[in-house]
């Protein structure tokens, strides 16, 4: 995993004395909260419902266990003794005092970390595949080439008041895993003809309110050229982005109102100064931040294991976890292990202090001390050998973090929601929770199989609702919470936007609701067909009638349509 | 006469006896009369009123922010003064609009950011062109000053650093002690 040099360290301090003088200005009135507002933003501090949140960058997802560990500290010293896994592949916490920001800073730069960036209308963490380096379907490892976006995007003089804010995500395997179709750029490593390295290059995806896929603007760029072209875009943007309207600031809009041929024109036109300058990434560059991604020393393993082919014979409930939450690796004799942040009773993503240095732990001892955080909200140990994953899954059981339902219902990608977020308009968390509580059986849940069910409180989409084949979304109807339900929203390599079917329900429904697109899906699917799959197959056309046919109760009834909340 | 004020030109605090012209309401470009000294003019007035301004000795011209650089192309050698006006501190078009003038026109003479112009941009501006700051007027100049020093190093290329940093030195994990 990436190192800091001086230069790193340097930037990173020097940060936290220019943010500690920040709020130190704020706090002596020499600063309005208006102009204070976008340099927190840009340093992750956001003003929630009940206090402040920050969100800490973790660069394409990749964590050391001192790192973790000073998250468990963060949580313990700072805030109370639990962070929050996000989308951004972030961390972040709820219960912080504007006062103590600097020293959480200052805390975090004693391990490489900061939270530059993590918000505010510029360039973001760009995130990528939790399974970079390890995946058995990778065709090149992106993390270098996420470093090298992390660095030039770091404090860029000319895109730090950009529109809006602006994501990227790079996907290195077949499969795509950090949805870099839903991103304002999404970059696909891939090879040519000749065998050399590039990017397809995504422009113009997002969800929020006007949820739209990327359009593809350039086929094959080689990889020297990913910085010079991304300033081209970005140059593109930041002058003739829309302003006058936060709601259609993004990319995607400008994107969309000139085509993506004429923005691929421009951005062309714009590239043409800069190409081949000294911007231009060097072998050299990209060897020296490889070094930082070279395989951990792996041992000559067989593919398997009599013990553990036999713990798996013998125990369902490992055989069960080793379905869902053990992944191929590409190395023989190793398995990436996806710690399942998602145990029912618990809000998406909520971690501890404890499970926190549990995992730090854990990822020392049967991880080469690294751990990766997934868009999903969940934690990876990505290189456990095979013959350790039984004492793994008992120890992680333990600490309510082998939950076997990675990919399956009760793996709900969830926004922290009117709970917390002063943005919502509803709540999601409870939402998250009576769904889990509904549908806790997990026989039921493996039967159902691969299914993504999101949630999102307000029409920012953090929650990626519309890429949810199940997608909720909180909205407010005369100042009450209502549900809109959406269906047909995938993310990877097919990716779509849900259909909304219909009107919104309320809270309570909700449960129901789900249970009623469940059962049309078991009632018409075909053998090995996926709740997506018929989605697609029948259109939302069945799903609607059925979710709709019959009145469901708004409060707590009994009888069939019983809600569990 | 205008009324000297201080701006940040070349890292330093230094008196300045330029005027902005800003078109009120009812203004037109072409019939607003531009006042005698040294004045920074809307670029539509520089337009309108070319033949005339033309005879000055010195005259500056601001760019709005939705402006693009490509506008003053013709008449770069013709400025004293190039400024760019920041609405609000937000608003990000004008390092767009500097780097361009700078970078791509190759504009040398003194590059003025106006506006809302607040201590914690400083750094950005001068990196994109900027080398002079007239700082909002309720603002402390000299703690405003602060703002261009905040980093000693940078990772990407600007107008200010044309070679990145993995091209200009040697780099190295260390641990930090």
């Amino acid at each position: 995993m990436y190192r800091y040099d001086q230069y790193d360290h340097l930037i990173v301090k020097e940060r936290v004395a220019q943010y500690r003088d920040q709020v130190r200005r704020r706090l002596a009135d020499e600063l309005t909260e208006e102009e204070f507002l976008p340099l927190r933003l840009q340093n992750g501090l956001y003003m929630q419902r009940h206090a402040y949140m920050l969100r800490i960058a973790v660069p394409y997802g990749m964590l050391s266990s001192p790192q973790v560990r000073m998250f468990a500290h963060i949580a313990r010293k700072y805030d109370r003794g639990y962070g929050h896994l996000t989308t951004r592949q972030n961390i972040q916490f709820n219960w912080i005092n504007l006062e103590q920001s600097p020293d959480i800073l200052a805390e975090l730069a004693t391990v490489e970390m900061h939270a530059i960036q993590t918000s505010g209308n510029c360039i973001r963490n760009t995130t990528s595949d939790e399974l970079a380096g390890v995946a058995a379907d990778e065709i090149i490892d992106p993390r270098p080439y996420a470093e090298m976006i992390r660095e030039w995007s770091t404090f860029h003089p000319e895109f730090a008041f950009l529109p809006r804010k602006f994501k990227i995500a790079i996907s290195g395997a077949e499969q795509d895993r950090a949805a870099t179709a839903v991103h304002d750029i999404g970059l696909h490593v891939v090879k040519n003809a000749e065998g050399e390295v590039g990017f397809r290059v995504l422009v113009g995806g997002g969800m929020g309110r006007t949820p739209i896929i990327g359009s593809v603007i350039r086929e094959f760029l080689p990889w020297q050229h990913a910085l010079t072209y991304l300033e081209a875009i970005l140059r593109v943007y930041n002058q003739h982005g829309r302003r006058d309207n936060k709601y259609k600031a993004r990319i995607k809009i400008l994107v969309k109102a000139l085509s993506a041929e004429e923005f691929a024109r421009q951005v062309e036109a714009e590239w043409l100064d800069i190409k081949d300058g000294p911007a231009t990434l060097t072998v050299d560059e990209l060897q020296r931040i490889a070094q930082y991604f070279t395989p951990p020393p792996y041992e000559t393993l067989p593919a398997t294991d009599a013990g553990f082919e036999a713990q798996k014979t013998d125990n369902k409930g490992f055989a069960n976890w080793l379905k869902r939450n053990v992944k191929a690796h590409k190395v023989s004799g190793y398995a990436a292990v996806i710690l399942s942040v998602k145990k029912t009773g618990v809000p998406p993503g909520d971690i501890t202090a404890a499970q926190l240095d549990f995992v730090a732990d854990l990822a020392d001892q049967y991880s080469f001390g690294e751990v990766r955080v997934t868009h999903e909200q969940n934690l990876v140990l990505a290189d456990v050998k095979i013959s350790e994953l039984f004492t793994v899954w008992q120890a992680v059981k333990a600490q309510g973090l082998a939950t076997p339902n990675i990919g399956l219902l009760t793996d709900i990608i969830c926004c922290p929601g009117g709970d917390f977020c002063s943005l919502a308009n509803a709540k999601s968390i409870p939402i998250a929770q009576a769904i889990a509580e509904k549908f806790d059986n997990l026989d039921f849940q493996h039967d159902i199989g691969d299914i993504e069910l999101n949630i999102s409180g307000c029409i920012n989409a953090c929650g990626h609702h519309h890429v949810g084949n199940i997608g909720i979304l909180g909205v407010d109807k005369d100042g009450s919470e209502w549900y809109q339900v959406s269906i047909g929203g995938a993310q990877g390599n097919n990716t779509s936007i849900g259909k909304i079917i219909g009107p919104s329900f309320s809270a309570q429904q909700m449960p129901v609701v789900i249970e009623r697109l469940l059962s049309v899906y078991v009632q018409q699917r075909t053998e090995e067909e996926l709740f997506i799959d018929t989605v697609q197959r029948l259109g939302i056309a069945p799903f609607k009638e059925f979710v709709y046919a019959s009145p469901i109760p708004t409060g707590y009834t009994h009888g069939e349509d019983a809600c569990v909340y | 006469m205008p009324v000297s004020t201080n701006i940040i030109k070349n890292r330093e605090v230094v008196a300045d006896d330029w005027s902005v012209l800003r078109l009120n309401e009812g203004d037109s470009a072409d019939s607003v009369s531009v006042p005698a000294g040294r004045v920074i003019v809307p670029f539509s007035v520089w337009s309108a009123q070319r033949a005339q301004l033309l005879e000055r000795a010195e005259i500056g011209v601001w760019l709005a922010s939705d402006a693009q650089a490509d506008v003053a192309k013709d008449d770069l050698a013709r400025f004293s003064l190039i400024a760019v006006d920041f609405p609000k501190f937000t608003d990000g078009r004008g390092y767009s609009i500097a780097y361009n003038l700078r970078t791509r026109l190759g504009y040398n003479g003194e590059l003025r950011a106006i506006g809302d112009v607040l201590r914690d941009q400083l750094f950005y501006m001068q990196r994109v062109g900027f080398n002079a700051f007239a700082v909002r007027a309720d603002k402390d100049i000299n703690d405003a000053l602060k703002g261009l020093t905040d980093f000693s190093e940078k990772y990407q290329t600007s107008w200010d650093e044309k070679t990145p940093l993995f091209r200009r030195v040697q780099r190295q994990a260390v641990s930090q002690d």
